[in-house]
């Protein structure tokens, strides 16, 4: 009898069951706007010019020494990822009173945040600490936070189906019910899966109530340059909340805004009171690191410390990262004036006015069911579609099944 | 009236930056390990004639790590292969690799994966293919979602170890005896007897080679240990940290596990490739479990594929990559295992020169154990003085338990190092 038989089977992960469904299926017109990573117009991943360039750079680079990073990570890649987060002019790093943890992509990122917080914050390993993740959020968030050993992770209001926008008012009531203390998860900017951001005054708001009532910030920022097409623009609530006084983690992924999806490259930025506690603080992520991965991964790291740490590979990313943004809004526009066009049923405003890759459709799960079986046009059951798998060639195809749908199945 | 709103809001960040003091200020400042201990002495130390021999990654006659001009030029290939796009992720890594990594421990006719019932992960590295194995038994060993242990590791083994199995949740991690300081080799009877009186289902770590001793275990000790083992329903998690540099062959070093898995165990094997293509950076690690049904494989490996999305998603590509092409193509395997058998070749002769050295010096102790064993890691059997001794006045380092590289020795610092370990090992204790 094998010690296993009594393991049962685990629930597939929602969006790589749909691409599987996706690639098994004849159709000559499916579309597959469920993988949350970016395509060109040609359906195809895109290796960022700068990227393609660095890394020549890397293997000419004969210097370069094969040993183990250090347990934290390229020092370069880490000081240059937290720049880009908080800003070349940060107070914070000029207090210096900012760190970071080389991790394996955002995942790795929130996993070694998760596991300190529980380890050290609000007494020593207190896994009854409330997690808040946003109601929807990425599906694993609440994984991560509940194998690094917390036992009490909620919900906080967050998508207003009804107006289809951001429930305010649900969120900030959230906060102020929150036993002090709580850690709440906020994506930074191009929210996931409702590419729905607070406005700078609700983020000032949301940082009143979360001072007061001394809430932790935890930062998922997985699309930095991705949102507005501008770096500074989408870590405008990360600085504000650091200028702010707050002590913070961001999880930083460089998947999505450098392409870099199969190196993992992450980043675990931490803004700490002073210096003398940064310290503390590091010294004990390394030793979470050492029992995890030990050392991280040296290519990404590489790649994204060279662009970042030389000025014109710098502006050249930022000019790739600007491409991505541009065919998203471009692709957002387009599907916005199409479904108008068609007179589809609804309002089609937060296809605009929602930012990033991703877009809350709206549609309910009979018509995303319907649209899957019948349009062969895969998205999630929540209504999440993936702006990136649109395209010149799909758009309309898209922009109708959409239409035929609402028409369809209420 | 701006002003004084102004003044206002900078008045109560300050009375923050006074009254609210860090929601860290309990966190204790870590304590060191000793191998980042050992390395600051060793980098602080200023004199000429320093040598590091505490380190883990293989070094060559210049004492620089293994790069292989070989592995360089597949990877300035592969940069300029327009053709290699951000495959499709998977959790498990690159399927190749896996593939080939399995076979590499396992055998091309294992009975396992002919029978379909091996699970084949690659893994940020061997410390991520311990982790991952950990979080498995954890949270599933016996369908018990809450297992806490015990956890056997041996003693003088590699002293992250017992970390990596409590960070995942199991906090009984106790000791077996292995290494006979007398002796200089296994200490088979205390090894035997603490695997007789450990409690039933208790999960045995074993090094399967590249002990940190070099003591290795011989086919007879081996057949002792996985009857005993199958009679107590010990689980056993296997160790190959430097997969090929013992026996100069990956399918050689890893006998013990087609052995156990032969012999109908279920078992779990965490292996690095990072020593024998010099790919450390890159972090190429591989985690195998071997089921006793097939039944059983899709649910473990849909827990598995759970656990690993909360730990790091997927693996990092590039070095992963780099395995399977070599190991895919007999001609780049051939020119490959070349390397490799060089390199293991270099360690037996290292160690014979290290005892021969030893010999003529009339250093005291019996050193025949340098030469029985294989592979890069050897305990000297200097006591926690002696090893003192060896870093503060000879500016030698070596672990705090004796045991050392010797890939590290070359023929710049070999006299040097001998007569370092004989003086160590004759002289008066430190006061």
């Amino acid at each position: 009898m094998s010690i296993f038989s009594e393991v049962p089977q685990a629930p597939p992960v929602a969006v790589f069951k749909l691409t599987a469904d996706f690639r098994e299926d004849s159709h000559p017109q499916k579309v597959n706007l469920g993988v949350g990573a970016y395509r060109t117009d040609e359906c195809q991943p895109w290796v960022l010019p700068v990227v393609k360039k660095v890394e020549r750079l890397i293997v000419e680079d004969s210097s370069l020494n094969h040993e183990y990073l250090p347990i934290l990570g390229l020092p370069e890649f880490r000081s240059a990822s937290s720049k880009v987060a908080l800003g070349d002019d940060s107070p914070a790093i000029k207090e210096n009173r900012v760190g970071a943890v080389q991790a394996l992509g955002g995942t790795g990122a929130l996993r070694i945040g998760g596991e300190f917080l529980r380890r050290w914050y609000n007494g020593t390993n207190n896994t009854a600490t409330p997690i808040y993740v946003s109601a929807p959020t990425w599906e694993n968030h609440n994984a991560v936070f509940a194998d690094a050993g917390f036992k009490d992770i909620r919900p906080y209001h967050y998508w207003d189906g009804a107006k289809k926008g951001l429930d305010i008012s649900g969120l900030l009531d959230d906060l102020e019910k929150a036993p002090e203390a709580s850690v709440f998860v906020l994506h930074a900017c191009a929210h996931n899966p409702t590419g729905t951001d607070p406005t700078q005054d609700e983020w000032k708001q949301i940082a009143e109530v979360m001072k007061r009532r001394n809430l932790f910030v935890f930062f998922d920022s997985a699309y930095q340059g991705f949102a507005s097409g501008s770096l500074d623009k989408d870590a405008w609530a990360i600085r504000y909340f650091v200028s702010e006084g707050f002590e913070l983690f961001v999880a930083q992924s460089f998947s999505k805004n450098f392409g870099l999806y199969n190196e993992r490259v992450g980043n675990l930025t931490v803004v700490a009171k002073d210096n003398e506690n940064l310290t503390r603080i590091l010294s004990q992520m390394e030793k979470i690191v050492r029992t995890t991965w030990s050392n991280p991964p040296s290519q990404g790291a590489r790649i994204v410390s060279k662009t970042l740490n030389c000025p014109e590979l710098f502006a050249e990313w930022k000019g790739n990262v600007k491409t991505m943004a541009d065919r998203v809004l471009l692709m957002r526009d387009q599907l916005k004036a199409k479904l108008q066009a068609l007179g589809t049923p609804g309002t089609w405003d937060h296809i605009t006015q929602q930012i990033g890759m991703f877009s809350f459709t709206g549609l309910n799960p009979k018509q995303v069911e319907y649209m899957i079986k019948e349009k062969h046009v895969y998205l999630m059951a929540s209504g999440r579609i993936n702006m990136c798998g649109l395209t010149s060639k799909n758009i309309d195809y898209v922009a109708q099944s959409i239409h035929d749908t609402v028409t369809s199945v209420q | 009236m701006q002003s004084r709103r102004a003044s206002r809001a900078g008045a109560s960040k300050h009375a923050d930056k006074i009254t609210k003091p860090s929601v860290f200020v309990d966190t204790h400042a870590a304590a060191s390990n000793q191998e980042a201990k050992s390395l600051f002495a060793f980098k602080t130390d200023d004199d000429v004639r320093k040598v590091y021999l505490a380190g883990r990654e293989y070094l060559n006659e210049q004492g620089q790590p293994y790069v292989s001009p070989f592995i360089g030029k597949i990877k300035r290939r592969m940069s300029s292969d327009q053709t290699l796009g951000s495959a499709h992720p998977s959790s498990f890594g690159l399927a190749e690799f896996n593939h080939r990594a399995t076979e590499a421990v396992l055998g091309k006719k294992s009975s396992a994966i002919v029978e379909n019932r091996v699970l084949g992960v690659q893994t940020v590295g061997f410390t991520g293919a311990v982790r991952l194995g950990a979080e498995l038994l954890r949270h599933w060993y016996n369908g018990d979602a809450a297992w806490q242990g015990p956890v056997y590791l041996s003693s003088h083994c590699d002293d992250s170890l017992a970390g990596v199995f409590q960070a995942a949740g199991m906090p009984d991690v106790r000791q077996y005896r292995y290494w006979d300081a007398g002796r200089r080799g296994v200490c088979m009877d205390g090894l035997l007897e603490d695997l007789e009186t450990a409690p039933e289902r208790s999960v045995v770590v074993l090094s399967a080679s590249a002990h940190p001793t070099g003591a290795e275990l011989s086919r007879e000790h081996w057949a002792l240990i996985a009857r005993l083992m199958m009679r107590r329903q010990l689980f056993p998690f296997m160790l190959l940290p430097v997969a090929g540099l013992c026996h100069g062959e990956l399918e050689r070093d890893a006998w013990p596990v087609q052995y156990c898995q032969s012999l109908g165990m279920e078992l779990l094997c965490a292996q690095s490739f990072s020593h024998c293509f010099g790919l450390y950076g890159e972090h190429v690690g591989h985690l195998l479990c071997v089921l006793r049904q097939s039944s059983v494989l899709l649910a473990v490996r849909s827990q598995t594929e759970r656990l690993i999305n909360a730990l790091w998603a997927q693996p990092p590509v590039g070095g992963a990559r780099i395995v399977a092409t070599v190991l895919s193509n007999p001609a780049h395997r051939a020119e490959w295992q070349e390397g490799v058998w060089h390199m293991a070749a270099r360690c037996m002769l290292v160690r014979e020169r290290l005892r021969e050295k030893l010999r003529l010096l009339g250093t005291p102790g019996c050193w025949d154990h340098l030469t029985q064993q294989t592979g890069p890691y050897c305990c000297t059997g200097l006591n926690v003085e002696q090893v003192e001794y060896l870093s503060k006045r000879k500016h030698v380092y070596v672990l705090p338990n004796g045991c050392l590289n010797v890939s590290a020795v070359n023929s710049c610092n070999l006299d040097y190092v001998t007569e370092a370990l004989h003086e160590a090992l004759s002289a008066e204790p430190l006061s």
